[in-house]
């Protein structure tokens, strides 16, 4: 046998596997369709018909306050959380990744338990620390810092608090994943070069560090735009996000034709974050464990 | 006619005694409801009895809002239920849409000797429950208020306070604070209602949207004063005795039993909403939940102890202090559009 026909029945081999492989993966498909593509499908198709083809439930969108306002209180919110949750997770990334042996393992299960708990545990949880005789009331009071009790759930507050909290893995895991990557040796080739500690910092981890940080915020702004059972929990009934007003136009009004419309959009920005992130940023690569 | 063959049979398989086999001969009915304690209580209050007497077996089913399924179940043509158990808005906003049969009341006798307020053409009263204020006397000493003026009161009557997010019932009772006889109520005054209801907006602590959730407020000492259902608020105060309150100034609503459009069985569904509402039956529901009998003859046959009536929204001297919320209105267009008003509101 020749070298070439050698290299043919090589490639024919691998387009025979890859065809196995497309087979295998069928069933994984057919799944992924009935239970993705078809309801999106029929989600999309919903949002733009009103007793016929139509585009009223969009137009209502934009001219309705109640949706503007829904929308930009959402994206006010998941701001806010993204910056609070960046601040409090990026020490601890630090010190996840610089932590040795058994530190290493205490800070990782300190993240991962509360990953692990149901949301709505926590989100009573934190209902039961922070409202008027909760905990954080009654210390403070006890301290002599305040006089009447603080309203720090039932309201905005109370909401980015629990998000944060529930969010914060989230941002934890993909910092620590891109500083885990970074060699330590252009840390001390830094400080060798005479940078003292603040200055390697800030010109050598911080910036290598980056991809870690689009992809935290990337993935807590979009979780956060989604948010349902944290803000209906600790908004108080006024703290009226996105997802909050899509059930309720089901619920209150049945108007499916409405709540599909914000669903759809809804999709749309957070496609469109996904794909404006990953121009610059190869996604799947900083949020795979490898 | 197969239907009126089965009644027949039933009726001597009865009459012979064979009371051990009654489903076999006598056909069944698919009766849905809320699930929960309150389906649990009404099992053995009044389905199974009423199964007993029909001589019929009754499938049970149940859906926490059940319009989604109504609406689906009529689109279709074919529906698998017969009797719901629903607010009567439901009954009939679903009446209107042709998805819920019209009753005819001389066929339901029991009914029929309801008080005309406690039934609609698609419907008819099956248990009541009240919106009631409730308050926690260890937060608020001797300022406890005792109507919805009061609620509205913030200078006198200083506290945190929760109501239902909501327009039902909520749109009411801020009518009734802005000074409209309780009789005068409907139709309601929807601007009037919404610029009395903005007045009170910065002084509500949660607007809660679960009958659990308002327990929680009040047994964990975060509202002092709330609107609840008054099952909810009895049920604190076993645990809670700071935890009080008053029917006055509440409001009456009910659940109604109406039947599906093409019912499978409808002549089974028929004679068995008529054993239900029987105030026989009826007088049962109350020894078993908090909550009162649909059919006010209950009351009358001596069943129901005086001091449980006392504490039962529907018996006559606490029916007498409330209002009866009108689920026509709100079934209307003027209710529905009320309805949408609320989402503007509530931001």
């Amino acid at each position: 046998m020749t070298a070439s026909s050698d290299a043919d029945l090589a490639r024919a081999f691998e387009r025979g596997e890859h065809r196995l492989m497309l087979l295998l993966a069928l069933p994984a498909f057919v799944v992924v369709f009935c239970l993705l593509v078809l309801p999106l499908g029929w989600l999309v198709v919903q949002s733009f018909w009103d007793d016929g083809p139509s585009l009223n439930h969009y137009a209502r969108l934009v001219t309705d306050p109640v949706y503007l306002n829904t929308f930009w209180l959402t994206f006010r919110i998941s701001f806010i959380v993204t910056i609070v949750t960046l601040l409090l997770a990026y020490p601890v990334a630090y010190a996840a990744t610089v932590a040795t042996g058994a530190w290493r393992a205490v800070i990782l299960a300190f993240v991962l338990v509360p990953f692990w708990t149901s949301v709505l545990v926590r989100a009573y949880a934190w209902l039961i620390l922070l409202q008027r005789s909760g905990v954080v009331n009654g210390a403070l009071r006890d301290a002599g810092l305040i006089e009447r009790p603080l309203a720090l759930v039932h309201n905005e507050t109370g909401t980015i608090i629990a998000t944060v909290h529930i969010l914060l893995p989230f941002m934890i895991l993909p910092l620590q994943a891109t500083m885990a990557k970074i060699p330590r040796d252009l840390l001390t080739a830094g400080a060798s070069l005479g940078g003292g500690p603040l200055h390697v910092f800030r010109c050598v981890f911080l910036p290598l560090s980056l991809p870690g940080i689009l992809a935290g915020s990337t993935l807590v702004f979009v979780l956060c735009l989604g948010f349902y059972i944290t803000p209906e929990l600790m908004g108080g009934g006024r703290t009226v996000m996105v997802s909050m007003v899509i059930s309720r136009n089901i619920e209150l009004y049945q108007a499916w034709g409405a709540a599909s419309a914000v669903s759809v959009t809804l999709l749309a920005i957070v496609g469109a974050i996904f794909w404006t992130v990953s121009r610059f940023l190869p996604l799947d690569r900083v949020f795979s464990t490898r | 006619m197969p239907s009126r063959t089965r009644i027949l049979a039933a009726g001597t398989a009865l009459a012979l005694g064979f009371s051990a086999l009654p489903a076999l001969a006598a056909g069944q009915i698919t009766f849905v409801s809320q699930g929960g304690a309150y389906q649990e209580a009404q099992t053995v209050a009044i389905l199974d009895p009423a199964a007993k007497e029909l001589g019929i077996t009754v499938n049970q089913d149940s859906a926490p809002d059940a319009w989604p399924m109504i609406k689906t179940q009529g689109e279709t043509g074919k529906p698998i239920w017969d009797v719901v158990d629903t607010p009567p808005a439901n009954c009939v906003r679903g009446g209107k849409e042709g998805l819920i049969e019209p009753l005819d009341f001389s066929k339901i006798p029991n009914a029929e000797a309801m008080p005309a307020a406690y039934r609609t053409p698609y419907s008819v009263a099956y248990e009541f429950y009240a919106s009631v204020l409730a308050f926690n006397k260890a937060n608020l000493g001797d300022k406890i208020p005792q109507s919805w003026a009061d609620f509205w009161d913030v200078e006198k009557f200083p506290g945190t306070r929760a109501l239902r997010n909501h327009p039902h019932v909520t749109l009411e009772a801020a009518l009734l604070a802005d000074g409209v006889p309780r009789d005068k109520l409907y139709p309601l005054d929807v601007d009037r209602a919404f610029k009395k209801l903005e007045e009170i907006k910065p002084h509500i602590t949660v607007w809660w949207t679960s009958g659990g959730q308002s327990a929680q407020l009040l047994a964990d000492g975060e509202v002092d004063m709330a609107m609840v259902w008054n099952g909810r608020a009895s049920a604190v105060m076993k645990d809670a005795p700071d935890i009080g309150f008053t029917f006055n100034d509440g409001f009456l609503q009910n659940t109604q039993l109406c039947i599906l459009k093409n019912a499978p069985n409808l002549d089974q569904a028929v004679r068995f909403i008529n054993t239900a509402v029987s105030p026989e039956l009826q007088a049962n529901l109350p020894l078993h939940i908090d909550y009162g009998p649909g059919n006010p003859a209950a009351f009358d046959i001596g069943k129901i102890p005086a001091e449980r009536a006392a504490q039962l929204p529907s018996s006559p001297e606490n029916a007498a202090k409330q209002t009866l919320i009108s689920d026509e209105w709100w079934a209307s267009p003027e209710g529905e559009a009320a309805e949408k008003r609320w989402l503007t509101f509530i931001q």
